[in-house]
């Protein structure tokens, strides 16, 4: 069981531990509704350094990475970011990441905790035929998340004026304590907010000094449970749910990160066949009309029909709804009005555009 | 420290039962609220239904997870603790007094020795934690 260099601080702030990817993980610290509504109206900090890193350094880092992922890399500057994936050949996805690019000559690739291994073994065998060196730099960052309409106030207030100065999905690297750390305007919450990569023994430091420094933001420390909430509202994909690797990304959704018109890539052909042949599933996002809470598996219904099933789900705390989203067969739409089986009932609810939070 | 009180009866599901003379209370232990986490909804069935010892009669919710509550006895619902549908969060609150869940009406009250007593729970636990 691993953990990150802010174990003992969660240990010491009474947190539930649990084992997540491998890691010990804070899941909630004083509730998961409170962490949520925390970050939606004031500043939340997640320790996030159980993710992986993985360094993509040589003279065809930009050739390797356009091919390794379905996104377009070349419309990608220095100091910015994108969202994209990683597949098989086959189409099924390996990952969803965020790649940043240092220059055409070095990406730097957060990935999932839970695929951390896999996708630097996937990557390094793929590298044969580009120069490129590939290193797993998983153990040498802490991660922190600092999410919320406040959190630039607090990030201005311990790093600096050059927090300003990052764009939407752009990077920079700031000089603090001794070390040099990114912050990277980007989140998996909706809100306005950055994640700071760090050397990983400084992880305590920064997040003591984010509290220290965040008492009049209300800044509050936050856990997996509150971050599956957050994201689940924004309708965000997580790994293992609304993709895997026998769920491609033209099914969930993400068909806005395959660029199938751009140069080529693991699993193009295959998408592009897929594309071709009409798509079999689509990935939905409902809101229960009936009471219940939608849950992964639970079995999907659109008049009569099982049409597929429930990918995740959770009851909405800034709604005060259930939410979901679901896997099913693409033909089956009709007015928008499903059923899901919730302990052996079948219970009425509709779907609705996303994000579930406007 | 989890509660565990003496005066009450236990199932390994982690639901506790309170013997008055012709009706049990029924409700979840310490030890399930807390693992949950906060309670947000719990699915009750309806005053009038009959429950068999061991089937599921209905569920509690938290954000992350979800919990079947299991019949302890066989009985029909009298009671149902309706306070849940708006407050789910009693159950965390107090868990053994206004978080009670379902009053029931025994069919065979030889089933009550099916059930553990504190000391049998409060071991039961301790095993629980160890594997």
């Amino acid at each position: 069981m691993r953990k990150t260099a802010l174990y003992d601080i969660h240990k010491n702030n009474n947190s539930k531990i649990v084992d997540f990817a491998g890691w010990q993980m804070p899941v909630v610290y004083s509730g998961i509704r409170d962490e949520h509504m925390s970050v939606r109206n004031g500043v939340g900090i997640f320790d996030v350094s159980h993710m992986g890193e993985i360094r993509i350094k040589g003279k065809q880092a930009h050739e390797f990475c356009q091919y390794l992922t379905t996104n377009d890399l070349n419309v990608v500057k220095e100091n910015q970011a994108q969202y994209t994936l990683l597949c098989e050949e086959s189409g099924g996805a390996v990952d969803d990441i965020i790649v940043y690019k240092f220059s055409d000559n070095e990406y730097f690739l957060c990935v999932n905790a839970s695929n951390a291994k896999k996708d630097y073994e996937w990557i390094v065998s793929n590298s044969k035929d580009f120069d490129v060196i590939v290193t797993d730099e998983s153990l040498n960052y802490s991660q922190l998340a600092v999410q919320g309409p406040k959190s630039r106030d607090l990030l201005l207030k311990v790093l600096g004026t050059e927090i300003d100065l990052i764009k939407k999905f752009y990077f920079n690297f700031i000089k603090w304590n001794g070390s040099v750390l990114i912050a990277a305007r980007t989140g998996y919450t909706g809100e306005e907010g950055f994640e700071i990569f760090l050397p990983w023994e400084k992880g305590p430091l920064l997040w003591n000094k984010l509290f220290e420094d965040g008492i009049q933001y209300g800044t509050t420390p936050c856990g997996l449970g509150a971050r599956d909430t957050l994201r689940l509202e924004m309708g965000y994909s997580l790994y293992g749910f609304e993709i895997d690797k026998d769920i491609n990304p033209l099914e969930s959704g993400l068909d806005r990160y395959v660029k199938l018109e751009s140069d080529d890539f693991i699993g193009k052909n295959a998408l592009l066949e897929y594309g071709r042949n009409g798509k079999k599933r689509k990935l939905i996002s409902f809101e229960m009309v009936d009471k219940g809470i939608p849950r992964n598996g639970y079995p999907i219904y659109v008049n009569d029909d099982l049409a597929g099933y429930v990918t995740s789900g959770t009851l909405s705390p800034s709604l005060g709804k259930s939410i979901g989203l679901g896997l099913v067969k693409s033909e089956s739409f009709n007015n928008g009005e499903i059923q899901v089986e919730i302990r052996n009932n079948m219970r009425k609810a509709r779907i609705v555009s996303l994000p579930f939070i406007k | 420290m989890v509660d565990i009180p003496n005066d009450l009866k236990y199932t390994e599901e982690h639901e506790w039962a309170r013997v008055k003379d012709d009706w049990i209370e029924i409700g979840v232990t310490d030890y399930a609220q807390d693992a949950l986490g906060e309670i947000v909804f719990v699915e009750l069935p309806g005053e009038g239904d009959d429950i068999t010892i061991g089937d599921t009669f209905g569920g509690i919710e938290s954000t992350k997870s979800v919990s079947d509550l299991y019949a302890p006895i066989s009985g029909e619902i009298i009671e149902i603790n309706e306070a849940l549908l708006e407050s789910p969060e009693i159950i965390n609150e107090d868990p053994y007094g206004s978080g009670w869940i379902v009053r029931v009406k025994p069919y065979d009250s030889n089933e009550l020795e099916t059930l553990l007593d504190s000391e049998d729970y409060s071991e039961f636990i301790e095993n629980q934690a160890e594997e």
